[in-house]
């Protein structure tokens, strides 16, 4: 049997959902494996719930809003897009990326509702399925993602990302303002961080740990695994638990 | 049953989940009684059956008597689409005594059967699915309070040509304050071009100035001329809106807003030769009438010209009758004049317009049928045509070539588009709520449309459209206070002690709904809160809750969809 996918849209309710409704009344045909979600706005669609559906194993999630500028609520679709784009920065490091998608159907657009959903089935399914989806999950990619999700939600990422249109827009104090550039700069070290230290953090509640062994476990170097250690600790997140030999041990609080 | 008992009842999530056929919509599709029957099993499903419609008396009745049987506290209708019903089965459970935002809507008709009709099994489980996944959301949602907001009685209307002539005349006569905002100097819009109106040849300026002479002597209305407008808040009820009139600015405050802009004439540069003096368009054929100022003998007339292609692929609607008119105008004068018009289809529907069509052949009018891969070519004093009937090229003297050209949209449509934040369709015409059930209402509350802003329509539909845009507008003029949409976004007691303060809310907020008060905490006003979310995706510590389309709810869709 050919892979069907699992596939998970959101549509704001003003445009995508009514050039969806517009498909059904101009009898357009599509592809049956796309169930929809309803939201007010794109820009209500959290990263945590894009996240959430990966995690139980949905081959690919797609975000439907209005065309930038048409926005029912002025620029809610900016906003998708901003979080969106975290979003994917995340998923590429287990290389989901490509499993999500944001794209812009208006409430007249019925014939391109049809188009876009059957594009990104299609899409989906030569990437073919989910290596999180079925009985036998890759255990080590499924971790990841779970980094994922608590580095997307932390404080931290969420401040950064629900600040950058201002941080952009807008002058300091001292009238500098910061450059797109510079900023994507800081948002992917921000994202690279809070990811491995998220991976830090699971990997301890499972076992406290050694910086040494973490670094092996993860694959990552350890003078930043130690580097992560020492934010965490600050954070009050990880302490040091024991000395075992002449190594010192961490545990999550 | 004891009082402890029914309490229990009370306490206990109950759905009840109605499975609509649609007639065969739905049920011709897929097994709707196995769908209700499965519903049963669902966690919380106290009840579910299937009708043939939901939405008749007899549906909304079964969905009360079921509540009232069998205490049901949740209802999920599985059917069309909430755009056009939520608010009938909302209303249907109030009056049931349920609170109207324990209701939820499945869509399995626009989205499923309709989209599906070649693969019945597959659209069979995709309604298994969004059935489970809309009750799984309803087992979460949460009675809400209900907001009122007072209405001012008072209509603004874009657009002083017929349509919004006719809405003016017919709001200010039930009594309400209207503004007629125009941006020429006066009033009349296209009908001051015309010269006779089909199909009864009346002079287009002698109803003009008749209906213009109404809407001048009118009570309760305002008339604003040369005025344009520059910015819209506000909602329904309670719209601000700030005027231009001359380079000064004007602040009006109305409760509903009517949209009756008209549309705007296309020039048929490069079109079979136009040049404005032999070769011209039906308007300018018509102001060369009211000028006296016509003298040819042969006559062509080539229809859909720029209309019916790919880049305008609509029919203006108005060209074949408009034609017919200025035929006949031609005929009157000159009875010996030759006039033959070349078209693709000819539109005369109705009876009227049919027998206009019918007298023009009678008085010699020849029509030429075109098709689209041959079409009729221009030189300097004949014009060449592929008739479709006889299968042969034929060649035609003209003295006069008229071109019927589209009504096209206005370049600004989409500037106060984005201030009403309301829709266009693909040839940048206003797009109404939906095109069979709201023709003359947008999505959203208080704002109506009328006339060619929406597709070219002649003067009778004008009219027609302007009154049907005034009676909608009027049934929100006439209540002194309306509820408006209760899902908004909060900030709950229990939450606020993960507010940090850290304001990104109030930036993200485009509606201004979000403060920080005298206690230094975040309040959000839900009089001006839209309900679209964003704040609550942004929200750094998570603690805004978007109210019916809380995480949890989304959350709980999510893991009824579930993974492989």
């Amino acid at each position: 049997m050919s892979f069907e996918p699992k596939i998970l849209g959101f549509l704001c309710n003003w445009c995508s959902y009514a050039g969806a409704d517009l498909a059904g009344v101009s009898r357009i045909q599509y592809p049956t494996n796309m169930r929809v979600i309803r939201v007010m706005c794109s820009g209500r669609v959290d990263p945590k719930f894009i996240f959430h559906a990966l995690e139980l194993g949905i081959d690919g999630v797609f975000v439907m809003g209005c065309h930038p500028g048409d926005c029912h609520y002025l620029e809610g679709n900016y906003e998708a897009i901003t979080k969106f784009d975290m979003t994917q920065q995340f998923l590429k490091f287990i290389n989901f990326d490509k499993r999500v998608r944001l794209d812009w159907v208006s409430a007249s657009e019925g014939t391109r509702f049809g188009e876009v959903v059957t594009e990104f089935i299609n899409h989906i399914k030569e990437l073919g399925p989910s290596p999180i989806s079925g009985g036998n999950p890759d255990e080590d990619i499924l971790d990841k993602l779970k980094a994922i999700k608590m580095a997307a939600g932390s404080n931290r990422m969420r401040a950064l990302v629900g600040r950058e249109k201002t941080l952009l827009g807008s002058e300091n104090v001292y009238g500098e303002q910061i450059i797109e550039q510079r900023f994507n700069i800081l948002i992917d070290k921000a994202i690279k961080d809070e990811f491995e230290r998220h991976r830090v953090l699971l990997a301890l509640e499972k076992d406290s740990n050694s910086v040494k062994d973490l670094a092996v476990e993860l694959n990552i170097d350890p003078s930043i695994v130690l580097e992560h250690v020492l934010t965490l600790k600050t954070r009050g997140q990880v302490d040091f638990q024991k000395i075992k030999g002449n190594t010192p041990i961490f545990m999550r609080l | 049953m004891s009082e402890e008992e029914k309490k229990d009842i009370e306490d206990e999530v109950r759905v009840g989940v109605f499975v609509c056929h649609c007639g065969s919509n739905i049920g011709g599709l897929i097994d709707c009684k196995t769908l209700a029957e499965e519903a049963k099993s669902l966690p919380n499903v106290a009840y579910a059956e299937d009708n043939l419609y939901t939405c008749s008396e007899n549906g909304l009745a079964s969905i009360k008597a079921a509540i009232e049987e069998y205490n049901l506290n949740r209802v999920v209708v599985a059917s069309c689409t909430p755009r056009t019903h939520e608010p009938l089965f909302r209303d249907c459970v109030s009056e049931a005594g349920l609170n109207k935002y324990l209701f939820n809507f499945v869509n399995i008709r626009d989205q499923c059967t309709w989209v599906h009709q070649k693969q019945p099994e597959e659209a069979y489980k995709k309604a298994q699915d969004l059935i489970r996944m809309g009750t799984a959301k309803a087992v979460k949602l949460e009675a809400l309070d209900i907001i009122m907001v007072n209405v001012n009685p008072s209509a603004l209307i874009i657009g002083g040509g017929v349509a919004g002539m006719s809405a003016a005349l017919n709001l200010s006569r039930q009594g309400f304050q209207t503004y007629l905002i125009e941006k020429e100097d006066k009033l009349g819009g296209r009908l001051n071009s015309l010269h006779k109106l089909f199909p009864h040849q009346l002079d287009a300026s002698d109803f003009l100035d008749k209906i213009k002479n109404n809407v001048q002597n009118a009570q309760n209305l305002q008339i604003l001329t040369s005025s344009i407008v520059k910015n819209i808040d506000g909602f329904v009820g309670n719209f601000e809106v700030e005027v231009e009139q001359n380079g000064k600015n004007i602040e009006l405050s109305v409760g509903a807003i009517i949209v009756a802009v008209g549309s705007s004439l296309f020039a048929p540069t490069d079109l079979y030769g136009y040049d404005g003096k032999k070769r011209i368009t039906q308007f300018e054929l018509e102001h060369k009438f009211i000028n006296n100022d016509v003298k040819a003998n042969n006559y062509v007339m080539i229809q859909c010209v720029g209309s019916r292609i790919e880049d305008r692929p609509y029919c203006s609607s108005v060209c074949c009758m408009t034609a017919l008119k200025n035929a006949f105008v031609i005929k009157e004068k000159n009875p010996g004049a030759n006039i033959t018009i070349l078209f693709r289809d000819l539109y005369t529907p109705g009876t009227d317009y049919e027998k206009y069509y019918r007298d023009a052949r009678e008085q010699g009018v020849l029509f030429i049928k075109y098709g689209l891969d041959k079409l009729p070519t221009v030189e300097e004093d004949h014009i060449k045509v592929f008739n479709e009937y006889m299968g042969e090229e034929l060649i035609l003297p003209y003295d006069l070539l008229v071109l019927a050209t589209p009504l096209v949209a206005n370049n600004d449509n989409k500037e106060l588009a984005q201030m009403l934040k309301v829709p266009l369709e693909a040839n940048k015409f206003f797009l109404e709520a939906h095109v069979k059930l709201r023709p003359n209402d947008f999505a959203t509350d208080g704002i109506y449309i009328g006339g060619s802003a929406k597709w070219p329509v002649d003067i009778t539909e004008a009219i027609t459209q302007g009154y049907a845009a005034a009676a909608r507008a009027s049934r929100v003029l006439s209540h002194d206070s309306l509820e408006v949409e209760g899902a908004t976004s909060s900030l709950p007691e229990y939450n606020k002690s993960l507010c940090t303060g850290c304001e990104i809310c109030i930036k993200v907020c485009p509606f201004n709904a979000i403060i920080k008060n005298e206690e230094d905490e975040i309040e959000i006003i839900e009089a001006l809160c839209k309900g679209c979310g964003v704040c609550g995706a942004t929200c750094t510590n998570q603690a805004i809750v978007i109210k019916h389309f809380t995480d949890d709810q989304i959350f709980s869709e999510i893991e009824a969809f579930g993974g492989h």
